[in-house]
Order: structure tokens, then sequence, then C-alpha cells
């Protein structure tokens, strides 16, 4: 009997390891011959540890399970939850860059092909660099990292760039609150990104990709690096890439604590052994990156969506989506959330729907205040904007970003103004240091929210003429972006930062 | 603990190990961090003259990262998640009572050495916070009741 227990790092944070543990034991003292695969998640965190079980139907899911309660596994009971393929939060998402997410076993090349991996690599190999660049270009697909620039326009300058050597370096370091989607990919199909990253080398003429990761993901490491030792043995990288006789090589790196290395030209430092240091652009990473040479610097989830493009054409994948965002978008529902966890769906949903009815309102079941979209950089949306469609366009019209479509829901006890003081302290900390508004502008921050928490409203003026000159005064996002937080937190919940003088004057 | 003539024979083969690397400085602090716990003074001239760099650069790389810790942590490692989606959930709450609790503020490690307190920024557990992580494993929805169980089992 095959059951499914997934190794993605919220199911054992939640106890995963002392479910199997469970099942062998129970299924031990049955004497029933069980098979335990550990696979990724499905994403419904609220459920995990989300135990499945092979049955002549399809897979049955059994959660939030518990080692006291494995014995529903076999027996049945309140924890069945039917089949996992049925359960309607994950029925009503549309998986491509997931498609494979917590199904196959997150190491097995074999269950990768059959469920459709290399389909898109294969492809790519009968293409000239050139038409892989526009087959991307074609498709829509924009930057998942947040900055949603045209994945496609990158990869052609590089393409273009004269240079001996290119490098392909994804961007893992997914630093920002309220994401996990790259973690999920990294645990749960590792080989959709570096089939990604080898399909970017076959279109731009590099052979040699990075991964720059996160040491706060130790599990996504572990699974990445026994991935890409498979990739090696399996011949889908080395020297001889599926007999294509095309070269590309893989390296993990692992970065150590600095917010700011997800920036792209901090994250190129990085990995060059510098201080993470941000670089002045232009020159573009596309033509100066990595020792400075043509690079392409993607997050994880653009680039483990080029598989799922070159296997089904851009016109399938731009077909999906709104505007100028096209295609799935991950999102990760969080915070103070009833059903948080990772649903992947066309651009397009409203936050109403998005936290109201997939994320079932908050966990505290207090009423919702707002969502920061975006991470510690994004925007605190409130709910009189909730009618707002997701896409980049549709956001930045709203004072607010989209980001890496994390979404982290606060209920009505958030007091708004410490978590602006939080922005400008957590910037302060992963300043790089290199632009004054940023390393200076942030410690003043949270000197004024401090001024403005005694009940000194006239520095209120003070701290928007500060987040002006951050917002465009800074080199990149980290002091740039800030003010997003901040500004909309003082937009949208003025009260929260007079509440004290009210008080005082009471 | 280790002479100095242990550190400079140790650090030597880690260098060796990554000959050829390119950018080879983050994996090499990684590396001389797991051999030892932390990252000592006297190997930063050896490893700027590996890599051609000068002592000061080398040092200021180190400090950089807040993952690199220029004397040893204690035998257990708490680190509570501070980031945003583990606020909502709690996470400063959590945050004040696992201080009280073992008397440290921030980076601090208790007088027995046995347990050092730190904050990380975001382990990804976003959907279950407030999330922790102990001595390396993952642990999410964390309550005080169970910061204590943890906490009794470090000491």
């Amino acid at each position: 009997m095959r059951i499914w227990i997934p190794r993605d790092a919220a199911a054992k944070a939640l106890g995963a390891e002392e479910v199997v543990a469970a099942v062998k034991a129970e299924a031990a003292r049955r004497g029933v011959d069980v098979t335990i695969t550990r696979n990724g998640s499905r994403g419904m965190v609220w459920l995990e540890p989300l135990v499945e079980m092979e049955t002549p139907d399809g897979r049955a899911a059994f959660g939030p399970m518990t080692p006291e309660d494995v014995a529903q596994i076999f027996d049945g009971g309140p924890l069945a939850l039917g089949l996992t393929e049925e359960l309607p939060w994950l029925k009503a998402q549309t998986r491509l860059t997931f498609q494979r997410c917590g199904i196959i076993d997150p190491l097995s090349l074999t269950e990768y092909r059959a469920h459709g991996g290399l389909r898109g690599l294969e492809r790519a190999l009968k293409m000239t660099g050139a038409e892989v660049v526009q087959e991307v270009l074609n498709s829509g697909l924009r930057g998942r990292g947040g900055a949603g620039f045209p994945t496609g326009i990158k990869w052609k300058t590089v393409h273009d760039a004269p240079g001996e050597r290119k490098y392909i370096v994804t961007n893992a370091d997914e630093g920002d609150s309220g994401t996990f989607a790259d973690r999920m990919i990294m645990e749960g199909d590792p080989f959709t990104l570096i089939e990604g990253m080898v399909i970017a080398g076959v279109a731009v003429g590099a052979t040699k990709g990075f991964i720059y990761s996160r040491s706060e993901y130790p599990d996504a490491n572990e699974v990445m690096q026994a991935a890409i030792a498979v990739a090696r043995v399996e011949g889908l990288l080395g020297q001889n890439v599926l007999g294509s006789g095309k070269p590309f090589e893989l390296e993990l790196r692992v970065g150590a604590g600095a917010y700011v290395c997800g920036e792209e030209t901090a994250l190129l430092n990085s990995l060059e052994g510098k201080r993470g240091t941000v670089r002045a652009k232009p020159p573009l990473p596309a033509l100066q990156g990595f020792m400075g040479r043509p690079t392409v610097v993607n997050n994880v989830i653009s680039l483990a969506s080029v598989p799922v493009i070159l296997q089904h054409g851009a016109e399938y994948y731009a077909s999906f989506g709104i505007g100028r965002s096209k295609g799935t978008i991950p999102l990760q529902i969080a915070g103070n959330v009833a059903r948080g966890g990772l649903y992947e769906i066309a651009f397009g949903l409203t936050l109403d729907k998005i936290v109201n009815e997939i994320g079932g309102g908050t966990a505290s079941g207090r009423p919702v205040k707002a969502v920061q979209v975006g991470g510690p950089l994004g925007a605190w949306i409130p709910v009189s904007q909730f009618a707002t469609p997701f896409g980049y366009e549709e956001y930045a019209g709203q004072n607010a970003l989209i980001g890496h479509a994390g979404l982290t829901v606060a209920d009505d006890t958030a007091d708004m103004m410490a978590m602006a003081r939080f922005a400008m302290e957590f910037c302060a900390i992963e300043s790089c240091g290199k632009c004054t508004p940023c390393r200076i502008g942030a410690v003043r921050g949270v000197e004024t929210l401090d001024r403005i928490a005694r009940g000194d409203t006239a520095a209120i003026p003070l701290l928007t003429d500060l987040c002006e000159t951050m917002k465009s005064g800074s080199l990149c996002a980290l002091g740039g972006f800030t003010p997003y937080p901040v500004m909309s937190a003082l937009t949208h919940f003025p009260d929260d930062f007079t509440s004290n003088t009210r008080e005082a004057v009471e | 603990m280790l002479d100095s003539v242990d550190i400079a024979t140790r650090v030597e083969e880690i260098l060796a190990a990554h000959a050829g690397t390119e950018g080879a400085l983050l994996p090499i602090l990684h590396s001389i961090q797991e051999s030892f716990g932390y990252v000592p003074e006297e190997a930063l001239p050896q490893i700027a003259q590996n890599q051609n760099i000068s002592k000061a650069e080398a040092y200021g790389v180190m400090t950089f990262y807040h993952d690199f810790r220029s004397k040893p942590a204690g035998t257990h490692v708490l680190k509570l998640c501070r980031a945003e989606s583990c606020q909502t959930m709690g996470a400063e709450g959590l945050a004040t009572h696992a201080k009280e609790k073992l008397g440290l503020d921030w980076h601090e490690t208790t007088p027995d050495g046995k347990i050092t307190l730190e904050p990380i920024f975001c382990l990804g557990l976003c959907a279950c916070g407030p999330a922790a992580l102990v001595d390396g494993k993952v642990v999410g929805r964390v309550t005080p009741e169970k910061l204590d169980q943890i906490v009794k089992g470090m000491r």
C-alpha cells in the first residue's frame, strides 16, 4: 500500500516526521505492508500534515494528521477528507507551475517525466535559442519575484549580448514574509526549476547556472542539492544535456541571512563572494552580471514556469490572466488566515475572493483589518480596496505592488503604526548601507514613528516627506519600497497613528 | 577548544576543497562556521590570502552577513521568526515570553552556555506561524506552552 506524507517544511513544522513514525508503527501493528513516499505539499497548509493513501479510485486525503490519529488512515474517521483531487480548494485551481508539486516523489526523475516533465526541454532542444526566447516573450511571462519585468526581454538581452561565458542565476532568496512559493517548488518539484534553468541556458547560450538560496531554508536546500545530484547522474545536467551535445552545469549556493541579497545586483555581489551591497544600474546584469558577464537573473517561479510554457506553447500560457498579467500566479495566503497555503490561479481574482472565500477569513475569527500584499515592502491594503483584481498594473494603480504574490492577512487587533515602525526597523537592520536614503532614512523613520507614537502629530508630515525621499532617492527596492507599507498604513489607518494623542487629550 | 594550529590546518583543508570555485568566499565561510561553530578571527588572514583579497575585505564580508558568528553560540540555538506573517499570529508576544523565560534579549546566550536566542526573518512558514527554527529544525504554530516544552528539552 502506498502512502504519501509530505517532506515540505510546513508539513514538517506541523509534525510530519512524527506522523511518519506513527504510520510505520501502526502499519507494523496491523501487519500491513506500506511504502511511504515523501512528497511535496499540495499547498493546503491548514491541512498539513496531509497524508494520502492510494485507493482504486485515486489518492485519498487525511488531515491535519496527528500521530494519535493515524489509525484513521486505515479505518476512516473524521480526518478522512475524500479523494485529494476532489477537494474543492485544490479542484478550483489552475495548476501550471505547480502541476506536479505534492503529486510526485520530488527526487524521482522517472515520476517527473511520467507527469509531463522534460517535455518543455525536449522541445526547446529542437529549437534555436532565438526561437525559445521568442516563445517565452510570446507567453507574456513577467518576473514573478516582484518587479514584473518581461522575462523574455531579459533573455533576449542576454541572448544578443556578445560573450563566451554567460550565466543563469536563479534568485531563490525568498526573504519576503508571506511568501513560500519558491520554497514549496524547491521542496516539492525541484526538477521543474532545473528544467527551467536548462531551457534558459539553451535559449541564451549559457552553460553554467547558480541557484542562490537562503540559509533559512534548510529543507529546500537539502532537496535541491539532492535533485541536482540526480539530474547529473541522469544526464539532465552535465556536458551532454539529454544527449543533445549541449553542456549545462548547475550549483546551489546558500546565502547567509541578508535580506537585501534578494535584490538581483546584491545577490550577484554575494555570489561573487562580496558584501551583498546593491550595484547601480546600468550596467544591467543582463549585460554585466555575475563576474561581469551576461547573466539572466530570474526568480524561482519565473524559471519554474518556463517548462510548462515550452510544453504547451506560449499561446496556451498566455490564454490565462488579465490585461498584461498573463498566465497563472501562485498566491501565497498567509498570516492570520483560516485556510492558508498556496493557491495557483490565473491573474484577476479580487482580494475579497482570495481572503474571504478561499482563505476563509481570519484564523482568529475576528474581522480582517488589512492585507499586506507583496512582502515587507508591499502596501497594506484595507478592506475598502478588496475589489481590485490581482494584476501588476491593477495594483500599481492603487499605489500597491503584487510583489511575489504573498498575502499577509491581519485581523482588527493589528496596530498599523507598529507595523509601519517594524517596516522601518526592518529596513534599518537589512539596509546594505550603499545609499543614504535607505541607510539613514530607515533609522530616522523609526525615530520619527516613535515621536508620533508619543503623540507628536507634527512628525507626521515629516514621515511623509521622508518616505518621499526614500522612494525616489534609493538605489533599490529595499529603501525605495519601504515607504509602501509605511504610507499605506498611515493613509488607510490614520487613527492608529493618532490614538495616543487622543488618549492624552482625553 | 581548538588551538590555533588546529584551526589553521582545518581552514587550509576547507580552502583546498574550494579551489577553483567561482566566488568562493561565502561557501568557504559557511564551511568554516560548520566546522568550528563560528568564524575564528585568526582564520580571516588565511582566507584573505587564499582569495587574493585584503584582510579588511574578508572581515567586511564576514560581518556583513547575519549568519556568521565571531564567537561560538550556545549548545542550542532557538530562532524565532519576527516577520509580518508571524506577527499577525502573535510572534511579538511569543518573543516577549521567550525573552522573559530565558532571561535573554536577542543574540544573547544563557550564562550556562546552553541556549542562544536569535531573531530570524521568515522561514517560509507564513501560513502556520508563529514559526521557529530549533537547532535547524522547523516548528510551526508555536504557542508559549509549546515554547516552554522546547526550552525544557534544551535544558
